[in-house]
C-alpha cells in the first residue's frame, strides 16, 4: 500500500491534488468556527447559486471568459452576506436563503428569457463538485491557491485577538473602541475569497463540509476559542490528507471521499464528547 | 471641560421618540447613577452614548481628553450564541483589544491587567471553565472583569448588579466606589435607588419628569419619588 503511495507521489497531479487539498482544508476550517457561529454553514451553497446566476447572466452576454464576472459577483455577495454583523435585522441563514433562491430564480428567469446555446447546466454542475476535479490542477492554479492561502493564514493570525471579540461580542468591540465594522469587513472578504477559491477548485459541496464539520467536531470536544480553532484546523488537513490518499488506492471520487471522512471524524468527536 | 457633556439629546429608535431634550454632563472623577422605571430608555441612553445606535437629535460632546478606548462597558444583556466556545481567560483579555490599536497580539502588561482584573472578580480559579457553563452571576463578573479590562478613564454599567447574590452585591458596589475613589468616573444604571444614593455623586431620573443634579438635590426634589422610601 505504501508503495502504491509512493508511486502515485511521483506524479504531479497528485501532488497538486495533496497541496490543495491541505491549503484548503487548513484555510477553511479556520474561517469554519467564526461561520458556524455566526450561522453561515451554507454560505458554500448559497454561493454556488450566486455563481449560477452569474454565468446565466455571462452566457446570455456572450462571454468568452466567464470567470470574469462570476467570480466579482460571487466575492460581492459573500462580502455582503457577511457584513451582516449582530445589528442586522435579517440574520445569516435567512440573508444566505435569500440571496441564493434570488440567485437561481433570476438566473433560470434569464436563461428562459434570452435562449443560450451555452451548457449552462454543464456548468451549474462544475459548481457543484469543482469546475476542474482536484486531480486536474495546473500549475498556475497550484501557486494562486498558495498565495491566497498564505495570505489567509497570516490575516487570520494577525487578527486572531479582534476576531475572537468581534465574534464574541460586537457591541462591546464598538463600545470600547475597536474598529468591529472594519475587522467584519475584513473577515468577510478573506472568507469570500477562500470560499469562491475553494468553489471553483473543489465544488462548493466539499467547501460547505469543510467550512461545517472540522468546527462542529472541534466544538464538541474543546471549551476555548483557541482550542477549538487549532483542534479543526488539524483535524481538517488530516481528514483532507486521509480522504486523497483513500480516494486514490480505492479509486473513489475526491470530494465524496473526502466528505465522507470528515463525517466519520465528526462522529468520533462526537462520541468522544460524550464520553469524556 | 467636562468628560462628557449631552445637550438636548433626543433619544429613540428609529423616528420613534423613548427620551426627549436631555441635558447634563459628567466630570471626571463623578459617580452617575441613571434611575427610572423598566423601559424608560436608561439602556438607550448607556448605547447612544456609546455611539452604538444614533441620535435622534442633540449632541453628545466628549471631553478632549476621552478617548473611545478608554471607555469600559458591561451592557445588560449580551445576547452571545449558546454555543460558542470561549474560555473566561479569553473573554477577559478580549477587553483589552480596544487599547491595542494595530497590535496583533496581547502583551505582558494586557495579560497582567487581565489576570488582575479577574482576581478582583475572584473569578481566577474559573479562567480555563467555558463561559456557556457558568452561572448568570459567574457569567456577570466575567463581563465585569472584561469591562475593568477596557476602562481607563470611564466605566458604563448597565445594571451591573442584577443576578448577583447579596454578598457579591455588595462587594460589586464597594468594588465600584473604590474603582471611582481611584480616579475612574462610573455611569451605572441601577434599580437599587438605596445603593445609588448612598454610592453616587450624581442622579439622573428619566422617565415621565427627568431630573438630573447631585445626589442631595435629588434627595429634596420631588422627581425622587422613592426619596421617601430610602429616608
Ligand atoms: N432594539 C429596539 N428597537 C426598538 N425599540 C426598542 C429596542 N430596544 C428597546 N426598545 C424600546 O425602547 C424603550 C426603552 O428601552 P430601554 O431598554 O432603554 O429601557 P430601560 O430603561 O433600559 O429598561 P430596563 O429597566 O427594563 O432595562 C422600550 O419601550 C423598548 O420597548
Ligand atoms: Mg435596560
Amino acid at each position: 500500500m505504501l508503495d502504491k503511495i509512493v508511486f502515485y507521489l511521483q506524479y504531479p497531479f497528485v501532488r497538486y491534488a495533496l497541496i490543495v487539498g491541505v491549503l484548503i482544508s487548513l484555510c477553511s476550517s479556520l474561517l469554519g468556527v467564526t461561520l458556524v457561529l455566526k450561522r453561515f454553514s451554507f454560505i458554500g451553497d448559497g454561493l454556488s447559486h450566486v455563481a449560477f446566476g452569474a454565468m446565466a447572466i455571462a452566457a446570455v452576454l456572450k462571454m468568452t471568459n466567464n470567470m470574469l464576472l462570476v467570480l466579482p459577483i460571487t466575492v460581492i455577495s459573500a462580502v455582503l452576506l457577511l457584513r451582516t454583523g449582530t445589528n442586522t435585522r435579517i440574520k445569516g441563514d435567512a440573508a444566505i436563503a435569500m440571496i441564493s433562491v434570488g440567485a437561481m430564480a433570476f438566473g433560470y428567469l434569464i436563461m428562459n428569457i434570452f435562449p443560450t446555446s451555452a451548457n449552462v447546466s454543464g456548468d451549474v454542475c462544475s459548481t457543484l463538485f469543482g469546475s476542474t476535479s482536484i486531480l486536474t490542477l495546473s500549475i498556475e492554479e497550484v501557486w494562486l491557491c498558495i498565495i491566497l492561502s498564505v495570505i489567509v493564514v497570516v490575516i487570520f493570525i494577525v487578527f486572531y485577538n479582534k476576531i475572537f471579540a468581534v465574534t464574541f461580542d460586537e457591541n462591546f468591540s464598538m463600545a470600547t473602541g475597536t474598529n468591529a465594522g472594519a475587522y467584519n469587513l475584513l473577515i468577510a472578504i478573506t472568507i469570500a475569497v477562500i470560499i469562491v477559491l475553494a468553489m471553483n477548485l473543489v465544488g462548493s459541496l466539499l467547501i460547505s463540509a469543510l467550512v461545517i464539520f472540522p468546527a462542529l467536531s472541534a466544538m464538541r470536544l474543546f471549551n476555548s476559542f483557541k482550542g477549538v480553532t487549532v483542534f479543526s484546523a488539524v483535524l481538517s488537513v488530516i481528514s483532507s490528507l486521509l480522504g486523497i490518499f483513500i480516494s486514490i488506492l480505492a479509486g473513489t471520487p475526491v470530494g465524496s471521499t473526502i466528505v465522507a471522512v470528515d463525517i466519520i471524524a465528526f462522529v468520533l468527536c462526537y462520541i468522544a464528547g460524550l464520553v469524556l | 471641560m467636562a468628560l462628557l457633556t449631552v445637550k438636548d439629546l433626543t433619544l429613540g429608535y428609529d423616528s420613534h421618540v423613548i427620551v426627549e431634550k436631555l441635558n447634563f454632563s459628567v466630570n471626571a472623577g463623578d459617580y452617575l447613577c441613571i434611575v427610572g422605571e423598566n423601559g424608560s430608555g436608561k439602556t438607550t441612553l448607556l448605547r447612544t452614548l456609546l455611539h452604538l445606535i444614533n441620535p435622534i437629535s442633540g449632541e453628545i460632546l466628549m471631553g478632549d481628553d476621552l478617548k473611545k478606548n478608554e471607555i469600559g462597558y458591561l451592557p445588560q444583556q449580551t445576547v452571545i450564541q449558546k454555543d460558542f466556545p470561549a474560555s473566561v481567560r479569553e473573554i477577559v483579555l478580549s477587553g483589552c483589544t480596544g487599547r491595542m490599536g494595530l497590535r496583533p497580539f496581547y502583551n505582558a502588561k494586557e495579560k497582567q491587567l487581565a489576570a488582575e482584573s479577574m482576581e478582583r472578580m475572584s473569578i481566577t480559579p474559573l479562567a480555563n471553565r467555558c463561559y456557556r457553563e457558568l452561572s448568570g452571576g459567574q457569567q456577570q463578573r466575567v463581563l465585569l472583569a472584561r469591562a475593568l479590562c477596557a476602562t481607563g478613564k470611564l466605566l458604563i454599567l448597565d445594571e451591573p448588579v442584577s443576578g448577583l447574590d447579596p454578598y457579591v452585591t455588595s462587594e460589586m458596589y464597594e468594588l465600584i466606589a473604590e474603582l471611582n475613589r481611584d480616579g475612574i468616573t462610573i455611569i451605572m444604571i441601577s434599580h437599587d435607588i438605596t445603593a445609588a444614593v448612598k454610592y453616587a455623586s450624581h442622579i439622573l431620573h428619566i422617565g415621565e419628569t427627568v431630573f438630573f443634579g447631585t445626589k442631595d438635590e435629588y434627595l429634596n426634589s420631588d422627581t425622587g419619588k422613592w426619596k421617601d422610601y430610602v429616608r
